[in-house]
Order: structure tokens, then C-alpha cells, then sequence
């Protein structure tokens, strides 16, 4: 009998321990549907809102019409109007407020004598992001105020109409709104399907080894591959099952449709399930307790998919050497082969380059463990021989 | 207490048993720091971009001059035509294009209203909003440069620009690092990863392999056995912050502003959270494979919705209230603060507070189910 005809059974084995835990089982299938959920509502790159504190020293007319000006946008929340600026150490510290206005008392003065008047923003920087939007936000809000100013003195004297010489007109593709969701639904895809099916995988084939189940497993006939491949296939259909959860949920909720091919949509999902497997296995060999094969898979997982795949930050922002860790990050492949799939609505022609490095990398790592994996058995045996 | 103590030697012995352990407890948190410490970068400079003159004229030329001065674009191609701006977008080769229609030049000189087009490529929103914000600004520039030419020539008739200068000054991350953002952020990560994982594993495997029966027909009292069980993990929170701290502070300069013993003593009411998660999820699962199913559960929405990345305040309401109960939450106002702000304990008191109130009802909530099963 040749060892590959074990595949069978094994599979059967595995699906009959999965279904005997059945919360681990829905766990597999619904958390990340739950998760996309939670994050595509949750979720929000906009900086909008920014909760500013206001301290006019001035009190005049031009000033509280400035002020106005922040108060009706969306980007900024007027939340506090001091008397003192001391006061506005306390707030920021205690996150109340992230940006202060500060009117000068000679503002309306300057103003009306034709010369250029200051302002101050204050703006809390911890967060770069925020903080380098929201001083883009007041720069330009000033910046139309003064135009305004100065053409309705120009107006005044008959020289040309209101209208502002120059007017951009911005186009975004894709996701016309910038609405996150459209933008997370991929990453989250990718950032679920790897963290649950890494963990999944190493916790399989660890668990036989601290119950020592794998010892009996590897007297009997059956090879190392048909091993793999009996034990994986369920955790593939698993995940097959909940990506596909996740794709209909992304459409009905959040209007994500895959304007793309479908069918190659499929291909790159298998091609970055085995990815996670080998990743799964690779852990699962090098680890001898569930405890650190958990601890691995997350940490190999959460933190790069999330930072180094270009899910959150563009991987060309990055220093050179930290590029070439993001190729051993197969979330970076997939995830702009998603986002060409499912957003942008391209061929092969667009991104066949991520899909072969994604092919590569999932026969690399399949490979890899699979030696690994035998290596770890054969040191096994030998330790236990001699005991 | 010797009880306590004779548990908690027998955890670290049992710890020490995997030799696999300690390497990742200790030397993985720095290798995640300095990879993400270097990776986390929201700076968008060189956008690369395309662009399309179709006027070609002297004005078209000085306006895109602009741009490509400002250091925030990098020209990729300059294309004839506006349907092959398509193929760099769609093959992501570029991420922004400007096209400068016709007459643009002519329109202005006679002083009508002219524009020019920016398309950006939403599929990566972030850098698109930031992308499309400075040629926003940058535009907004010229405009201001050609009205004080239309001033200029109508001198006089005494007529001076007006112009408010905005005197920006950016607190506590005065170069705006993503970096002095994300650092303290992984402190907190790493902290809440390794403690409710090792918990909520390791008490489930005593479980699971029958050892906790013989733990209960010992004399040792519930409480000691809890205690001796979770301060090695306590240890182990208090060593990977240090580390944490060292290279985020001596490696990548990240400030730390305030008080490092106040932020020592408030990683304790931050554990107390996470391991009382932890033996919360022990005490709800069978296996050790539940048990990592489950902390996920708990762990993977707690960093989303913390403020780790994400700020809170743009979230819709509701899930503001949510993440009132996300513990986490309260420990990254409290690192950010005292690392990059400098705040003590008068700004930080109800932070604390709060880990204190969720930490003692989750552990309370999670002993009582642990004391009932071991009744």
C-alpha cells in the first residue's frame, strides 16, 4: 500500500477531532467574520473630529469670525474655550483636547491696519499621522480665510470678482469616498485567514507531539507527506469556508465587491493558505509544547501581518533593509493581489509578479517545513532511543 | 507565603523545562521592536506620480515645479496622453497622477478661472488623503502667489495682501516620528500578548494533563495556588518591559519623559488585566486548543480597537463606549504620556483607576469560576 493512500484516513481522523470540539470549530469559521465586523464598523483612517481647545484673546468681530471657520468644518471639534493658555498644558496631557487655537489680542488690530496678523496652533504630535493632517487642516483653513480677506479687499476697489484664480479638482479611483472599509476589508482578509490557519496548523500537529501521539503515528506505515497533507487539508477547507464568510460579509455590509475575476481570487486565497500551513508547520516543527507553538505562530503573525505587509503602512515608506524582511511576509503578496482583484478590478497582467512570488514563497515554506518536520522526528526518535 | 513560593519555583522550574520558551519570551519582543520600530512609518514622502501636460506651457511647467520641489512626490513618467495614466495606477507603479489641462497657461494670463485634476489611487486610503492633502496645500500656495501678483501690479492703488501666518507648534513629537507613536504602542502589545498567552495556556495544560488534581489534594490553598501560578508571568511582564524600554530608548531615542518607576508600578494594574483575562479564558475552556482560540478572541480586538493604530476618537459612538472596557486602552494614554508627554500621576490617576476597577473584576470574576472548579 502505498503511503499516500493513509491520506485518506488521516483526513477523516482530523475532521472527526475537529468536530468533536465544536467551539474550536466555530471559533475557526465565525471569528473572523466577527472580527471583520467589529473592525469594518470600528475602524477609521479619516482624521476628522480633531477636539480643539479655543483661547481668543482678542474678542472681536474678525476673530470669531476665524474662529467660526474652525468651528464649522468637520476636521475640527471645538471642545474648550479658555481665558488663560496655561491652560492648555492640562487638557493635551490628559488627551481632552489634541489642538489648540490661539487668537492674539492685536489680531483684529493688524487685521485692520492691512498688516499680516499670527495666530497660534498648537497641535499634539504624538500620534505623527493626526498630528501632520491636523496642521495641514488649520494651514489650510487659514490659508482660505486670508484669501478670502484679501479678495474682498480687492473687491471693494473694483478690482475682479470674487472668484479664487486656481481650483483643483481631485479624483480618487477605487474607492471614490477614500472609505476605510473598502480599503481594510482586503487587509483584514489577509490578517485573519493568516493569524487563525498559522495557529490552527502549529497547534495541530504540536498537540500530537506533547500527547504523544505522534510517536505512535510515526511507527505506523504512514510517510511524513501523506502525514501533512491528511492532517491539513480540513484546516484548508476550514479557512476556504470562513474566507469565503468573510468575502460575502465585506459585500453585503460594506458594498465591497470582487470586481475582479473570481476564480483568480481563488487561486491567490489557496496559494496564501498554504503559505500560512508552511508557516503553521515550520512553527509546529521547531516547537515541542502548545504553549510556545501559540506564542510563535501569534507573534510571527499579528504584529508583521499588520505592520510589514503594507496593510497599515506602504512597505516603500520603509528603510531598504526592512524591505527585504516584508518579502518574507507572504500578507505583503496577497494583500496587493487583493486589493488589484477585489478594488481596482485588474487582470493577471497587473500583478502576475505577486502572485508568482506568492507561488515561490508557499513551495518554499511547504518545503522547508517538511524537511524540517521529519529532521524533528528523526532527533525525536533518537532521543527517546537513548533514554 | 512559602507556599506561594514553593508554587511559584515549581512554575519556573516547569517554564525552564522548554527550552524553546525563554528565547521567546525574551529575545523576540526586541526583535519585533526593532523590525517595527524601523517598519512603522506613516511619513508619506516621494508619492510616486505621474504626470500628464497637456498644456505645456511656461505656467503648467512652474506649477508642476511645485509639486516636484515640495520633496512629497516623485515623478515615475511623464505621460502624453490621460488614458495612460490608467496602466501606473492599475499595475500600482504610481499612486498619484496630476493632469494640467489644456489652456491652462492661456486662462490663467487672462485671469478666468483655471484647474488642473489630481487623481489618486484610494485603494491605500491613508496615503491617498495625506497625498491628496499636500497637493491640496500646494495648490492653495500658487493660487496665494498669483493673487499677490494681481496685487503687485495694482500697486497703486495701496492695496496689501493679507496674510495670516500660522505659527505651528507640535507638541511631544515635535519631528512628528511615527516612530516615537508606535514604539510605546508594541510595549503594550507585547505585554498583553505574552502574559494572557502564557496564563491562559499554561493553566489549561495542568488541566488537561491531570496535574492540577494533585495540586488540589495538597494542602495549598486557592488563593496561593492562584498567586504562585500568576506572579511568574508577572516577572516575566516586568523583564520584557524592561528590555522593551531599554531598546526603544537607547536603540531608536524614543523619549521618555516622565517617571520610569511610575511606569513600572503601572504595568501591575495593567497585568492584572491581562492575567485575570487570561485565567478567565482558562477557566472557560477545555483544551489548550479552546484556550488559544478563545485569548484570540480576546486579544485580537483589543488591539484593534485600543488606539494602537486606529485613534479611537474617530470611531463611531458606539464603539467608543466598547472600547471603555478594553483595558488596554487605558495603558496606552498612560505609556504615551509618561514616555512622550511627561505626565505623572495627576494626569494618569483615572487611567489607573480604570485598569484598577476592570482588572479587580475580571480577576475576581475569573477566581471565583477557577476556585468553583477546583471545588
Amino acid at each position: 500500500m502505498s503511503p499516500l493512500a493513509f491520506i485518506g484516513p488521516v483526513m477523516r481522523k482530523e475532521f472527526r477531532q475537529i468536530r468533536r470540539d465544536s467551539r474550536s470549530l466555530i471559533f475557526m469559521i465565525f471569528l473572523p467574520a466577527f472580527l471583520l465586523l467589529m473592525f469594518g464598523f470600528a475602524l477609521n483612517f479619516d482624521v476628522k473630529h480633531i477636539p480643539l481647545a479655543l483661547v481668543d484673546q482678542d474678542r472681536s468681530r474678525a476673530s470669531r469670525e476665524l474662529v467660526e471657520k474652525f468651528g464649522t468644518t468637520e476636521y475640527f471639534d471645538i471642545k474648550a474655550e479658555l481665558d488663560r493658555t496655561s491652560d492648555i498644558d492640562g487638557l493635551m496631557a490628559r488627551e481632552k483636547v489634541r489642538a489648540a487655537l490661539v487668537v492674539p489680542e492685536t489680531f483684529s488690530e493688524d487685521l485692520l491696519a492691512g498688516r499680516s496678523p499670527s495666530v497660534q496652533f498648537l497641535i499634539d504630535g504624538a500620534n505623527a499621522m493626526s498630528g501632520t493632517i491636523g496642521a495641514g487642516y488649520a494651514a489650510s483653513i487659514l490659508q482660505s480665510y486670508s484669501q478670502r480677506v484679501t479678495l474682498e479687499a480687492m473687491g471693494r476697489r473694483g478690482l475682479g470678482g470674487l472668484t479664487l484664480p486656481l481650483k483643483t479638482e481631485v479624483r480618487v479611483w477605487y474607492n471614490p469616498e477614500l472609505r476605510s472599509a473598502r480599503f481594510l476589508v482586503p487587509g483584514l482578509i489577509a490578517f485573519i485567514l493568516m493569524i487563525i490557519l498559522t495557529t490552527s496548523t502549529a497547534f495541530s500537529i504540536v498537540r500530537e507531539k506533547e500527547r504523544g501521539t505522534m510517536e505512535q503515528i510515526s511507527v505506523s506505515p504512514l510517510g511524513p507527506a501523506a502525514l501533512i497533507i491528511g492532517k491539513l487539508v480540513p484546516y484548508v477547507l476550514i479557512s476556504l469556508a470562513s474566507a469565503h464568510l468573510v468575502l460575502a460579509l465585506g459585500w453585503v455590509l460594506f458594498g465591497v465587491a470582487v470586481k475582479g475575476n473570481y476564480f483568480l481570487l481563488l487561486l491567490t486565497m489557496v496559494l496564501f493558505l498554504i503559505s500560512g500551513l508552511g508557516q503553521g508547520i515550520l512553527i509546529s516543527a521547531i516547537t515541542r509544547t502548545q504553549q510556545v507553538a501559540f506564542l510563535l505562530s501569534v507573534l510571527t503573525t499579528i504584529l508583521p501581518t499588520f505592520i510589514l505587509s503594507g496593510f497599515v503602512f506602504p512597505v516603500r515608506n520603509m528603510p531598504g533593509a526592512i524591505q527585504l524582511v516584508t518579502y518574507l511576509v507572504p500578507a505583503k503578496y496577497f494583500l496587493v493581489a487583493l486589493r488589484a482583484i477585489i478594488l481596482k478590478g485588474v487582470g493577471l497582467a497587473a500583478f502576475w509578479d505577486q502572485v508568482v512570488f506568492l507561488a515561490g514563497f508557499a513551495v518554499l515554506i511547504l518545503a522547508l517545513s517538511v524537511a524540517m518536520l521529519r529532521k524533528s522526528g528523526e532527533q525525536g526518535r533518537r532521543r527517546r532511543r537513548g533514554r | 507565603m512559602k507556599a506561594i513560593l514553593s508554587i511559584l519555583w515549581k512554575e519556573f522550574v516547569q517554564l525552564r523545562r522548554d527550552p524553546k520558551l525563554f528565547p521567546v519570551i525574551f529575545i523576540s519582543p526586541i526583535l519585533q521592536l526593532v523590525l517595527l520600530g524601523y517598519a512603522a512609518n506613516l511619513d508619506v514622502k516621494n508619492i510616486p506620480s505621474v504626470i500628464c501636460d497637456l498644456d505645456r506651457s511656461a505656467a503648467s511647467r512652474a506649477f508642476l515645479d511645485d509639486f516636484i520641489n515640495s520633496g512629497y512626490f516623485k515623478v515615475e513618467a511623464r505621460v502624453e496622453r490621460m488614458d495612460e495614466i490608467d496602466r501606473y495606477l492599475d499595475h500600482g507603479d504610481a499612486a498619484m497622477a496630476f493632469v494640467i489641462p489644456r489652456e491652462f497657461g492661456d486662462k490663467l494670463a487672462a485671469r478666468r478661472e483655471a484647474s488642473v485634476m489630481l487623481i489618486a489611487d484610494g485603494s491605500e486610503s491613508q496615503s491617498a488623503t495625506i497625498g491628496v492633502n499636500y497637493a491640496t496645500m500646494i495648490a492653495a500656495k500658487t493660487t496665494q502667489k498669483i493673487i499677490f501678483e494681481a496685487l503687485e501690479r495694482a500697486k497703486g492703488l495701496g492695496l496689501k495682501p493679507v496674510l495670516v501666518n500660522a505659527e505651528v507648534r507640535v507638541w511631544y513629537n515635535p519631528e512628528l516620528k511615527s516612530r516615537n507613536f508606535m514604539v510605546p504602542g508594541v510595549l503594550g502589545l507585547i505585554l498583553m500578548i505574552m502574559t494572557t498567552v502564557l496564563a491562559s495556556l499554561g493553566i489549561v495544560r495542568e488541566r488537561e494533563t491531570g496535574t492540577m488534581e494533585q495540586l488540589i489534594v495538597t494542602p495549598i490553598r486557592p488563593y496561593q495556588l492562584i498567586l504562585g501560578k500568576l506572579l511568574p508571568f508577572v516577572l516575566i511582564g516586568l523583564v520584557d518591559a524592561t528590555f522593551v524600554i531599554i531598546v526603544a530608548r537607547g536603540w531608536f531615542g524614543v523619549p521618555v519623559r516622565g517617571s520610569v518607576a511610575l511606569l513600572f508600578a503601572l504595568c501591575l494594574p495593567f497585568m492584572l488585566n491581562t492575567l485575570g483575562i487570561g485565567l478567565f479564558v482558562s477557566t472557560i475552556s477545555r483544551n489548550q486548543q479552546q484556550a488559544m482560540l478563545t485569548s484570540l478572541f480576546f486579544i485580537l480586538p483589543q488591539i484593534v480597537l485600543s488606539g494602537f493604530v486606529f485613534p479611537i476618537e474617530n470611531m463611531p459612538k458606539a464603539f467608543q463606549y466598547v472600547t471603555m472596557i478594553i483595558p488596554i486602552r487605558y495603558f496606552f494614554v498612560i505609556i504615551r504620556g509618561i514616555m512622550l508627554k511627561g505626565a505623572g500621576w495627576p494626569e494618569l490617576w483615572n487611567q489607573a483607576a480604570a485598569l484598577m476597577v476592570l482588572g479587580t473584576a475580571i480577576l475576581t470574576l475569573s477566581v471565583t469560576r477557577f476556585r468553583k472548579k477546583l471545588d
